[in-house]
This record gives structure tokens, sequence and C-alpha cells, in this order.
């Protein structure tokens, strides 16, 4: 059975976060030589061939998405660290940069050389203030050691929106305005903050770089599921018995998350349901627990990676309940701009009242199936088209839980 | 230091206005309406795109509250693990509704979504300070370090 892996966690409990020392007693920051060393396209080159993809969610190829932004011609161009890590049942940003801040700060600065920028932020969410002052410090002592040499970070806080975590949304909010996502393309890599070439990557594919490079993009592709390689982040958080968090090979299985990593289900009970990738994923049941925990994997069982957030359910919890706390979730971080999202999110979540309150009958259930539907489709944005997941997997893999409280 | 002074020193960062509330609201605890429109003037940008932003995100507030502002994460995970009973216990203790605040102007209680502290639920946060694994029978002695 799979093994724990820690490469983004690689210092967790070994370095005082606070000290640069630490860090470059464990070789910090030589990865950033070897990439100057290396020069820019076998730089990208390297991190192609890593297949190291978004730990964000949406999965996308690093280096490629490097190599658009190289490519692309400006008298600017930015680094963003998306550190808004919205997704409910989340914390694995905040375990990264807590614990090791400057793993971060060397692959933004890595990114930086490869696409030619000089400007970098890390937009960290507000409800994280003390992450903040970790950052702001790590920041000032890899600067007063030059590491980080014409290349610059800023921190920007966020203010408690969900949505701001959808790149386009949080190139929005840096720049001052409302949240609101934009239509695409042109995508951030083209077109991103104040119309320059953009990179916007998650605080732990960033954590992955340093590693990456170091060790070779050949070494790193070898981990794991072969087409979602590497090593991912898990928190736990629900009915088993070790609520916390795991780095493993992403070709472990859900199962050994749950019952290996998780202790399993607390209080002696069975095992009902469990949620992977935050609030907006699937709610998986027991017969699809041998699979593994990749990208293209999930999606094959029309589930999620996303965040790696994993909920776990026992036996006697009651998923009309808890979709309904999510699809109200949605209702409030629907950031209005389209219409679909927008009404659907607030009729989701009314309908989903009815039938948890026992007044609803199958016609409601049927209309819910259909509004979810139209809405993963028809919206502008993921946070629209990933709202319906949760109610439209529950009905599907749960319906005795639904038939439960029809009139 | 007035508001003016705390608006201005971020009128240098481009899109600075979302720090400038936050550095504001630190302050004030919320975001009255003279600041609103003083930012406007400072950053250069309609009165309604300053309220535009202040209204947008959920950690401003445009109506005076609290000075201590206690928010109750209601997420899936806190949600099963019990944040409601400690809704309702704080309710309880401070003779308010989620929404409102305290007559003295010492607590402002508001229920917010997941505060990425989920390896112990139910969370609450005051301040932004995260207090893990609450009950009701923890509520009155956290509430009291801020009486
Ligand atoms: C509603 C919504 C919320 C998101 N929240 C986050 C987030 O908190 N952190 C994050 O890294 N990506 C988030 N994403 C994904 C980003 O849009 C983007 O894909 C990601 O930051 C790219 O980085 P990566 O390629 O390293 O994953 C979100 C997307 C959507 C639609
Ligand atoms: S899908 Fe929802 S969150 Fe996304 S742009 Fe439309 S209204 Fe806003
Ligand atoms: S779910 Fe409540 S803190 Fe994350």
């Amino acid at each position: 059975m799979a093994e724990e892996m820690r490469i983004v966690l690689r210092n967790y409990g070994k370095i005082d976060p606070l000290k640069i020392e630490d860090y470059l007693a464990q070789g910090g920051y030589k990865a950033l030589e070897k990439a100057r060393s290396m020069g820019q396209a076998a730089l990208i080159d390297d991190v192609k061939k890593s297949n190291l993809r978004g730990r964000g969610g949406a999965g996308f190829n690093c280096g490629m998405k490097w190599s658009f932004a190289a490519s692309a011609t400006a008298d600017q161009k930015y680094v963003i660290c998306n550190a808004d890590e919205g997704e409910p049942g989340t914390y694995k940003d905040r375990l990264i940069m807590e614990n090791d801040p400057q793993s971060l700060l060397e692959g933004m600065a890595i990114c930086a050389y490869a696409i030619g920028a000089n400007q970098g932020y890390i937009y960290c969410r507000g409800e994280y203030p003390q992450v903040i002052e970790i950052l702001n410090q790590a920041i000032d002592q890899a600067k007063a050691q030059g590491l980080l040499g014409d290349f610059d970070i800023e921190v920007r806080s966020g203010a408690g929106a969900y949505v701001c975590g959808e790149e386009t949304a949080l190139i929005e909010s840096i720049e001052g305005s409302r949240g609101e996502p934009r239509f695409k393309p042109p995508f951030p890599p083209v077109q991103g903050l104040w119309a320059k070439p953009t990179i916007v990557n998650n605080v732990e594919t960033f954590a992955n770089i340093p590693v990456i490079v170091d060790k070779g993009g050949a070494w790193y592709a070898d981990i794991g599921n072969p087409a979602y390689p590497g090593t991912k982040v898990f928190t736990l958080t629900g009915d088993v018995n070790n609520r916390t968090f795991f780095e493993v090979p992403t070709d472990t299985t859900i199962r050994a998350l749950v019952f290996k990593f998780g202790g399993g289900i607390r209080g002696g009970k069975k095992f009902k349901a469990v949620q992977i990738g935050g609030t907006s994923g699937a709610f998986i049941p027991e017969s699809l627990l041998d699979t593994q925990v990749a990208f293209d994997a999930m999606s094959a069982i029309g589930a999620t990676l996303g965040s790696g957030a994993t909920f776990v359910l026992d036996e006697t919890r009651d998923l009309v309940d808890v979709s309904t706390r999510i699809a109200k979730f949605f209702e409030h971080e629907s950031c209005g701009k389209c219409a679909p999202c927008r009404e659907g999110t607030a009729r989701m979540h009314e309908l989903m009242k009815k039938l948890n309150e026992g007044k609803g009958s199958s016609k409601d259930v049927a209309l819910l199936e259909k509004l979810g539907r139209v809405m993963s489709y028809s919206c502008l944005c993921g946070l629209g088209q990933a709202a319906p997941a949760p109610v439209l997997t529950t009905i599907k893999h749960f319906p005795a839980d639904y038939n439960a409280k029809l009139m | 230091m007035g508001y003016t002074d705390i608006i201005a020193r971020y009128s240098d960062k481009p899109g600075g206005l979302i720090e400038a509330f936050h550095a504001v609201q630190k302050e004030l605890s919320y975001l009255p309406e003279e600041v609103i429109v003083e930012a406007a003037r400072i950053f250069n940008v309609p009165v309604a795109q300053a309220y535009g932003v202040a209204s947008f995100y959920s950690m401003f507030s445009t109506k005076a509250r609290g000075k201590n502002i206690i928010r109750i994460c209601e997420s899936a995970p806190c949600h099963v693990a019990g944040a409601a009973e400690v809704v309702a216990a704080i309710e309880a203790e401070l003779g308010i509704k989620a929404g409102e605040s305290t007559a003295d102007g010492s607590f402002a209680l508001e229920l917010t979504e997941c505060v990425g502290q989920c390896q112990a639920t139910p969370v609450i946060t005051i301040n932004g300070k995260a207090y893990l694994d609450v009950n009701p029978a923890k509520i009155r002695e956290i509430l009291a370090e801020y009486k």
C-alpha cells in the first residue's frame, strides 16, 4: 500500500520557517541558481517534461503555461501566486506557507526567470493574517540575502470572497476591483494583470518547482500516476479517526486515503460517502473508492481532485442536509456577474431547503437535475459550473437520502 | 491617525484600494460612507466603484459594527461537527443574533465560510485569531478574553 512521500512538505517540522538560514542549510535556493544556469528554454522544457500539472484544481500543464507567457513579448510580465485557498476543508497551502515560505518564493523566482518577469504578487486570503506576516518576513529575508535578484514580490490580501480564487477574478482583485471573473480568452499568460502576460499558479504548484529543477523533470514524471505525476497534499475532515493532512503519490487510492491515512471511520461506524476537492466536489460512494487520486482518474468517475480536501461522512449522515448547506455556500459566493449562476444557485438552494424540510416532491428532484445540468455548461466561470456537482452526485449515488424526505 | 492619512498611505500602490480599506477597518471596524467617498477621491475612481468594492467583499462592512469581530465557520466540515450549537451558544451568551452587534459595541457576530483551520472543527475566529475544536462549553471563557 502507498506510503507518504513529502516533496512540497519536505521541510515541514525540520526548519524554522522564519530563518532563511535553515532553508539554505537544506539546500534552499540551489535550484534557483541551477535554473539560471540552464537558460530559459531548457528550464521550461524540463518543467514540461516533469508533467507537473496545476495543484489549484484545473490540472493544466505547468511548463506549457509558462511557455505561453515566455513567448509573449511585452515590456512587463507578472508572476502571481494563488494563495486564496477558499475551498472549504482545505488548508494545505497554509501548511506550506506557514512551515516553508521560502520554497514558495524560490518556486516563484524560478518562474519569473523562466518567463522574464521582475514583479510577483502573492494573493493570500484575508482569513490568514498570520500567514501574510510570515510571507512578508520571508520576502525581506530573501531580499536581504540578495537571493531574488531584481525580482520583487508583494503580498496582497484578499477580503473574503471565494470567487477570487478563480484566476481572473483574483487578477481583478489585485487591480483593486470587485472580484468578478473575466471572459476567457484572452487567458492570463497572454493578457493578465494590467493586461500584461501573467502566470498564475497555486502555492503547492510553486512549492514543487525547486525540487523538480533540482532532481530533474524525468525524476518527477516517474512518481505516482503517469498522467498526473508527483504527490498531492490531502486534508482530511469529517468522520475519520485522523483528521489531519498527508502528502502522497498520485497513484494512491481514495480508499487508502480514508482507511489507511485517515484511520477509517470514527466511533466504529460504517463509511457512507466522501467528497474530494472541497465543497464543489462530487460525493463518492463506497463502490468507487479504488480510484486513484489523480486528475483524469477522478474525472473518469465523474468526480474532481480539486484542492485535495477530503470530507468523509459516516452512515448516520444525511446527505440532503449536507448538500443543502453546500447549496447555501454557492448562493452566497456567486459573484452575480452571470444569470445562470446568480439565479441558478439561489433556486438550487431554495429547492434543496424545501426537500430538506420534507416539503419537496420527486418533481423537485427532477427540476434540480435539469437546473444542475444547465448550470454546468452555461455558467461563465468554474464556480457556477461546479456548484451543482454535490447535489447532482448525491441524487445519483444516494437516492435513498432524498426518497426518505419526499412528501 | 485620521482615515484620510491611512488611505493616502496606499495611494501610490496600483490597485491599493482594497489594502486601504483593510487598513481603515483595522482602526474603525467598518467602512463609513465618508471613508468610501474619500477613498474614491484619493484613488481617482467614481464613488460608485469604490462602494462596489466595499460591498463586494464579505470581510468589509459598510454598516457600523462591534469592535471585536467574531466569525463562525459554517462550511460543511464545521457544519457536521456541530457549528450550529456553537452559533446558538454565542448568541445566548451575547444576547444577539448572527449578523448583529452588541449594544455596547464590543462584539459583532458573523457567519462565515471556511477559514482554513479545518483540522479541528468547529472553528471560530475573533479579529482573525482562530479558536479550534470549539464547543458551547468553551464559549464563555473565550469571549472573556475580549471583555
Ligand atoms: C471558483 C474558483 C475558485 C478557485 N479557487 C482557487 C484557489 O483558492 N486556489 C487556487 O490555487 N486555485 C483556485 N482556482 C483555480 C484557479 O482559477 C487557477 O486555475 C489556478 O490558480 C491555476 O494554478 P495552477 O495551474 O497552479 O493550479 C479556483 C477556480 C475557481 C473557478
Ligand atoms: S459563474 Fe457565478 S461566480 Fe462565476 S462569473 Fe458567473 S455569477 Fe460569477
Ligand atoms: S470548514 Fe470550518 S474552518 Fe474549514
